[in-house]
């Protein structure tokens, strides 16, 4: 059985108190609760504070670009779908420079977890906004305050029938680890938005801040139901939902590929032979 | 002996059956068939031309003047009638151009009445007009009928037996109402039938037979037809092929596949490759091997979407930031193509960078035949690592330095407990994100520095034909490689002529296996011929070799060199 140990990467770069190091244990700790040893997992990331996560842990790694995070991670899952396929990104990664990418992700559906860490700033280029920043806060980019609606990357999700969607905070590790879980287990794309701190640039969305206003879905809420769902990802103000909001069991991409069934496409042998009698189709 | 025919109509009137039956019926009996297709950027409508031209010697580009035009429309008879030679024909069908034409090349022929007549269906219309331009050659009609046989197997007897019946009316129409046409006794080859094969399916081969196992596209004519092909393949060699959202998630796909373990592939053609720059450079910092087919069409922006040009050169040479070794081939013809592809995969893989092939639209959509391909001479070897391969290795490091600057590919997960780390951060050896400027200078020179020479002995000469001392020396690469070596062959009667193409474009061949540049010294007349209005290629050469060609001489109007157009072109210096 793997241990934290196992998963102990670098010294993290990040500024002390940061959101990011709560995500960090969470995620070894639900690795190592589900069982999976490091090299049976890919964290795919981009760029922002989040990209750098896979460094701090041991595992196989492809920190690529700043929004191209989702199709590296679907191609390796096609390329080899017996690996767990995790994808990291930051909210500017994901909803601005990605976005295109994550929405084509959820129409696919490749049986991968997309872990965002949305701390409604945008880190690493040092405080301007993000797609998910409140309307109306200043940022030096923004002298007027930000003027348009900060997306709803949980109701987008819901609108286009992903296949799991849920909502975490950095600040209740506990259940952050049982969303974690959940959301890794889930067959299908699923994403997990992870409300996320950043001490130095974020002033107003802070631990406290969200502390005051985090609850979780009830016990009896029912995450099939898809009306119910996007009402409740609508919520936000004084009280913000955490949980599975929605699931859909939908076909995989992988299980739609007939050619991947039998064996992973990186396990299958290649030999010029076999393709030689190719030739002939054009005589 | 040859002759060429011309097919013209609308989109949508089936030129590619005609033309694609014709050149399949030519190539069965043995002949050398060159096609080139001119189409609109229009599902329907416009004007279009596909273009056959056939010979009992090996032929290698299109002419101009035609020796039987086959006109689907009115518009094709007035653009295309002057090209049609003194003794040639138009054959048409008045109740279709409403129109009846007197002169004595021209041949009415009820395409569609008789397609009612004898198939019952005017869709059979086209089968009747490849029948009749078969007829006019009294040639091919057994090889015609087994060539419908194939095309219909799924649709059926009915279907089959209805087209063979209006292929032979067609035939025998023709030779009843040709008055001019003494059977021109053309005599079939004693060889058996040769391959046809045109750009883009050749590249797909070549990718196929290198073991390429995922391909990532988007959609943009010149480079769909690899696509197409991969696609229409997938089932039967186990290949993923994902049509993606757009050109930046093609290449990140290729990249994330390969990285996975996979041989991987994406194409392109100019204003998709300008979003895949970015990919390209992480391709160079994460050393993952990628092939990236980039079609040329005529820029910029969306510019001439279906005609062709070679602009795109420096703009490939130079995209993406940051410095990394990359290859780039421009294939001739259909052959160099599948095996230049096979040595893009060979490259790619073997050093860890980004190897391209460079075409265009001419290139891919002309039919050329040949023999046969040497399959022994594809190159096949696995250079990532799996499970026993990384056996002994106390701690797997993927950009771990070595002499070559090459460094072991592991495949995640199946590599044992060995750990594959890659950052499009500068890193260490490992893989990690390091800022320190000694590991930064260290990491250059292994991904760079050290790669360079050891590609660069990779790279073949260019290839001389025609003179061996030449006096003229006419000099292009990738697709003018065809009319250029016509060109050499007809007047090397008069001149110490050669030409001297480039396949293996980036980086330039060295010059110690044959010193080009001294041969081209030695020459009164150095005319570089290319598809650009700035002369891209003699730039890089200028660049890179110092050398300045004497001449040049630069078609940009969206379509291809011919074989009249070039000569005349040379008038000026010759
Ligand atoms: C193509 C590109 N554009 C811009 C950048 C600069 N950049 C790096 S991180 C970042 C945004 C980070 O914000 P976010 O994704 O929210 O992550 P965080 O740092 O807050 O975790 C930007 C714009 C880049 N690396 N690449
Ligand atoms: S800038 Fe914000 S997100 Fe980045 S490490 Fe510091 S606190 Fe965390």
């Amino acid at each position: 059985m793997p241990t934290s140990e196992d998963y102990k990467g670098q010294v993290p770069a990040w500024c002390p108190g940061c959101g990011n190091f709560n995500i960090l244990s969470t995620v070894k700790q639900a690795l190592v609760e589900l069982g999976i040893e490091p090299w049976e997992v890919l964290m795919v990331s981009g760029i922002g504070q989040s990209g750098k996560l896979p460094h701090y842990m041991k595992c196989h790694t492809f920190n690529g670009l700043h929004g191209r995070t989702l199709p590296v991670a679907t191609a390796a899952k096609l390329a080899n779908h017996s690996l767990h396929v995790i994808a990291v990104a930051g909210d500017g990664d994901c909803y601005g420079e990605g976005g295109n990418h994550f929405l084509h992700a959820i129409r696919r559906n490749p049986n991968i977890t997309l872990l965002v860490h949305d701390n409604q700033i945008y880190g690493l280029t040092k405080g301007q906004a993000s797609p998910t920043t409140a309307q109306g806060t200043h940022t030096k980019i923004q002298p007027y305050g930000v003027l348009e609606e900060p997306l709803n990357p949980l109701a987008l999700a819901i609108s286009q029938d992903c296949s799991f969607v849920a909502r975490g905070f950095a600040g209740d590790q506990s259940y952050l680890k049982e969303l974690l879980k959940a959301a890794i287990s889930h067959k299908g794309f699923s994403l997990l938005d992870i409300l996320q701190p950043c001490v130095t640039f974020n002033k107003i969305n802070t631990f406290r801040w969200y502390r005051d206003r985090v609850y979780k879905l009830e016990e009896e809420y029912d995450p099939y139901n898809r009306l119910k769902a996007f009402e409740r990802s609508l919520e936000w103000g004084d009280r913000i939902p955490n949980g599975i909001f929605y699931k859909s069991e939908r076909e995989t991409l992988e299980e739609g590929i007939p050619t991947i069934q039998e064996e992973p496409l990186v396990r299958q042998k290649f030999s010029i032979e076999d393709v030689k009698h190719e030739i002939d189709k054009f005589y | 002996m040859e002759y060429t025919l011309r097919v013209g109509g609308e989109a949508g009137q089936g030129l590619q059956t005609i033309g694609g039956a014709l050149a399949q019926v030519f190539s069965k009996i043995g002949f050398h068939v060159f096609t080139h297709q001119d189409y609109m950027s229009r599902v329907r409508g416009g004007h279009n031309f596909y273009q056959i031209r056939f010979s009992e010697k090996e032929i290698s580009a299109s002419r101009d003047m035609v020796d039987i035009l086959l006109a689907l429309d009115l518009d094709t008879i007035e653009i295309h009638r002057k090209s049609v030679r003194d003794e040639g024909f138009i054959l048409y069908d008045s109740e279709i151009t409403k129109k009846k034409f007197e002169e004595p090349e021209f041949i009415d022929i009820p395409f569609k009445k008789i397609a009612l007549d004898v198939g019952k269906k005017s869709v059979m219309a086209n089968t009747v007009a490849t029948g009749a331009a078969l007829g006019i050659l009294d040639l091919g009609l057994e090889t015609f009928r087994n060539v419908l046989k194939k095309a219909f197997e799924k649709k059926g007897d009915e279907v089959i037996q209805g087209n063979i019946a209006c292929a032979e009316a067609g035939y025998n129409y023709a030779r009843k109402n040709c008055p001019r046409c003494e059977a021109p006794e053309i005599r079939e080859p004693e060889n058996r039938g040769l391959m046809l094969i045109d750009g883009v399916n050749a590249i797909g081969m070549g990718a196929l037979m290198s073991g390429c196992k995922f391909y990532s596209g988007y959609p943009m004519t010149p480079s769909t037809g690899i696509l197409n092909y991969m696609a229409s393949r997938a089932e039967e060699y186990n290949l993923v092929v994902e049509q993606v959202e757009d050109e930046i998630s093609a290449i990140n796909m290729a990249i994330g596949a390969s990285f996975a373990g996979v041989r991987a592939m994406t194409g392109t053609s100019g204003g998709g490759f300008a979003l895949m720059v970015e990919g390209l450079s992480l391709a160079g910092m994460t050393e993952t091997p990628i092939v990236i087919a980039e079609m040329q069409r005529p820029g910029p922006a969306t510019g001439l979407p279906t005609r062709t040009e070679q602009a795109d050169l420096l703009f490939v040479l130079y995209a993406a930031h940051g410095e990394f070794p990359r290859v780039i081939f421009e294939p001739g013809d259909p052959k160099q193509a599948f095996y230049l592809t096979n040595k893009a995969f060979e490259l790619a893989e073997k050093y860890q960078i980004p190897v391209f092939i460079q075409s265009d639209q001419y290139l891919g959509d002309t039919e050329w035949t040949y023999e046969k391909f040497d399959l022994e001479n594809i190159i096949y070897n696995d250079y990532r690592l799996r499970e026993k391969d990384l056996e002994g290795v106390e701690v797997y490091k993927r950009f771990k330095y070595s002499s070559t600057g090459i460094s072991l590919l592991a495949v995640p997960g199946e590599a044992g407990k060995h750990l594959v780390v890659v950052d499009s951060d500068e890193h260490d050896e490992e893989g990690h994100i390091i800022e320190d400027s000694e590991t930064r200078i260290k990491m250059v020179q292994k991904r760079m520095l050290k790669k360079l020479p050891l590609i660069k002995k990779e790279i073949d000469p260019p290839l001389l034909y025609g003179d061996s001392s030449p006096k003229i020396v006419l000099v292009g690469r990738g697709s003018t490689y065809g009319v250029i070596k016509e060109v050499v062959d007809t007047i090397s009667k008069d001149h110490k002529v050669a030409m001297m193409h480039f396949s293996q474009v980036y980086p330039l061949p060295e010059r110690d296996k044959f010193d080009y540049i001294e041969l081209l010294e030695n020459a009164d007349l150095t005319i570089c011929i290319e598809n650009t209005a700035t002369g891209q290629f003699a730039k890089l050469m200028r660049a890179e070799t110092g050398f300045e060609f004497t001449h040049q001489i630069l078609r940009y109007d969206g379509r291809p060199f011919t074989i009249e157009n070039l000569k005349e072109e040379l008038h000026a210096y010759i």
